[in-house]
């Protein structure tokens, strides 16, 4: 629209650059500042270099098991959930009668995604009179000790966060919906079959949607703090301590804000390497089909 | 054992054979896929219907028996869950949540139209750094920014106020619906908009009466994420919020698990689907717009 100056746009995008400016680039860097310090609220910052990290890696215990049970939570929930997510979508995508029916009651237990209630809702399913363990009985085998074992109780939040595979299975399930149906059709003419369709021509097309998927719950599952802390309080023995409870502990709890700036900013140079790699990986493993930009 | 038999009885032509065979399988693996999709609806939905159920069951009964029919129905537990422990009702509370995400939702929808339209219709100097910055924004964990927003926050006096949990969207700070809206926007063709312009329309008429009714659809799904978002956020409020009165539905069941649970299992249940039901009802009135809105945001990124 030739006749509008060159600074229309950014007009229209004002809003945005004062909002990046004060809630993200500023808190992002003096965050980063604050990690250097130890600032705790009562007392003006005093710069100690980098005391908090060398603290981090030598002597702290409780963020050597906070990291380790973070690391296993991610590495567990993501993998499990994006696999259950394309199975199911895989399904749907056969037409079948029904296809919406099943859409939406696979939607609903993410669209409650984190919420509180849903978490309550898991303290009762596995306590140890709870659904599960009751409808173990049923068919005769001893109930489980769900949140009093350590290697447990991480599993019942995995399970947790799997439960709502429904919005990946939705972008799944568009994606797999877009594949041009003359594919399969010359495949089937030469013989192959379900799983080789599946492996050869399913799977490279829809690569950048797994991408996405990918990136977008490693983001999330880095985050996870309502399910550890409502369902299992952390514990116990720490067993589900993840990160983003013990700086939450640390900084608002403690008030300890250089010393939990410096666990936040660990976490977010963990889930940044992740990013790069997987970025950088894409190259070699994702498929954009021709004109596709972005 | 009977898997030959259409093959004797229908010899007079294979051909025939061959289809009965491949339509057989065809329906055996179509039952699988029933049987499996059943089973995940009834795994994905029962704990729901059991949440329902219980929360009508006095309290020896929860833990007595899986099924989610109460033998004794009573709404003990809502009248009881209601009163709360606190001198407030969860009317209070859930008040409390609706003046967060009113203005949120509003302002989110408002920013995040007029960014992604400056982002999708024009070119300005630092367009490609500050679209970058947004996908950095998408990526970036939370926590790495939630201590010094604290300290502003508390700087500028809005600690235990509303305040602090609905601004920084009306900076359209949630990147995502700004992304999901220039996505949108990029697929949508520019002659209604370059003829408005013709017949002398400036770029914000053009916004307001071309561009906004053609995002109406992407602008509703941006509403009702937000709206479900703003609902189960339970950390903001906790760093946020300290006084009871101003406590949103999210902080008062954490309130009342802590004050009641040893005991009073059917308030909590109670209350909890209380929770869940703004969600769950404006989810079934729109779905429509959800699986769109997710679908589009994810699939054209």
């Amino acid at each position: 629209m030739g006749s509008d100056s060159r600074f229309l746009g950014l007009a229209y995008v004002t809003p945005y650059i004062i909002g990046l400016l004060i809630f993200t680039a500023f808190p992002f860097l003096y965050s980063f500042y604050l990690s250097f310090t130890d600032y705790s609220l009562m007392s003006e910052p005093n710069w100690v270099g980098t005391k908090n990290y060398e603290k981090l890696f030598t002597r702290d215990r409780t963020f050597d098991k906070s990291l380790k049970v973070t690391l296993i939570y991610v590495f567990s929930t993501v993998p499990l959930k994006l696999v259950f997510a394309l199975f199911i979508a895989v399904i749907l995508n056969y037409r079948l009668k029904f296809i919406n029916f099943f859409r939406t009651a696979y939607y609903v237990p993410s669209i409650l995604g984190g919420s509180i209630a849903i978490a309550v809702l898991w303290r009762y399913i596995f306590a140890d009179t709870g659904l599960v363990n009751m409808a173990l009985a049923v068919f005769g085998i001893e109930g489980i000790n769900w949140f009093g074992d350590p290697t447990n109780a991480l599993f019942t939040i995995t399970l947790l966060r799997c439960w709502q595979f429904g919005s990946a299975m939705v972008i799944f399930l568009a994606a797999l919906q877009s594949i041009d149906k003359s594919l399969y059709e010359a495949a089937w003419i030469d013989g192959a079959n379900q799983w080789q369709v599946f492996r050869n021509i399913t799977l490279p097309l829809i690569t950048p949607v797994i991408f996405f998927n990918l990136i977008m719950q490693t983001v999330q599952a880095f985050q996870e703090f309502n399910g550890p802390y409502i369902i299992t309080e952390g514990g116990p023995l720490k067993s589900t301590y993840l990160l983003p409870l013990y700086i939450y502990e640390k900084a608002f709890k403690n008030f300890e804000m250089g010393y939990a700036s410096a666990i936040a900013w660990v976490l977010f140079a963990i889930v940044m390497v992740m990013t790069v790699i997987a970025f950088w990986s894409s190259k070699k493993w994702v498929y954009y089909a021709g004109d596709k930009r972005s | 054992m009977s898997v030959t038999t259409p093959e004797v009885t229908t010899a007079t032509s294979g051909l025939t054979a061959h289809q009965l065979r491949e339509q057989r399988r065809a329906k055996i693996s179509a039952t699988i896929r029933y049987v499996i999709l059943a089973a995940v609806g009834l795994l994905m939905l029962y704990p729901l219907i059991w949440l329902i159920g219980a929360s009508f069951k006095t309290n020896s009964e929860i833990f007595a028996n899986p099924g989610f029919i109460p033998s004794e129905p009573t709404l003990d537990g809502y009248i009881k869950g209601w009163q709360t422990s606190t001198p407030y009702t969860f009317a209070r509370f859930f008040w409390n949540t609706f003046l967060i995400i009113f203005p949120k939702v509003l302002f989110t929808a408002i920013s995040a139209t007029m960014v992604a339209y400056g982002f999708a219709r024009f070119e300005f100097p630092g367009k490609k750094i500050l679209f970058a910055t947004l996908i950095a924004i998408l990526l970036l964990p939370n926590v790495v920014t939630r201590i010094p927003q604290y300290l502003l926050f508390r700087d500028i006096g809005w600690l235990d106020s509303f305040l602090p949990l609905w601004v920084p969207s009306a900076f359209a700070g949630d990147a995502f619906f700004v992304f999901m809206l220039i996505q949108f926007l990029r697929a949508v063709p520019r002659d209604m908009e370059e003829a408005a312009r013709v017949d002398g329309a400036n770029s914000f008429q053009t916004l307001i009466f071309i561009v906004v009714p053609l995002l109406k659809p992407a602008i509703i799904s941006v509403c009702l994420f937000q709206f479900m978002w703003t609902m189960n956020d339970f950390l903001g409020p906790l760093i946020y919020i300290s006084s009871v009165e101003k406590y949103p539905v999210s902080l008062a069941l954490k309130l009342s698990i802590d004050t009641t649970e040893a005991f009073e299992w059917n308030r909590i249940l109670a209350m909890s689907v209380l929770a869940i039901t703004p969600a769950l009802a404006v989810f079934f009135i729109a779905q429509k717009h959800f699986i769109e809105g997710i679908s589009s945001g994810g699939v054209k990124g």
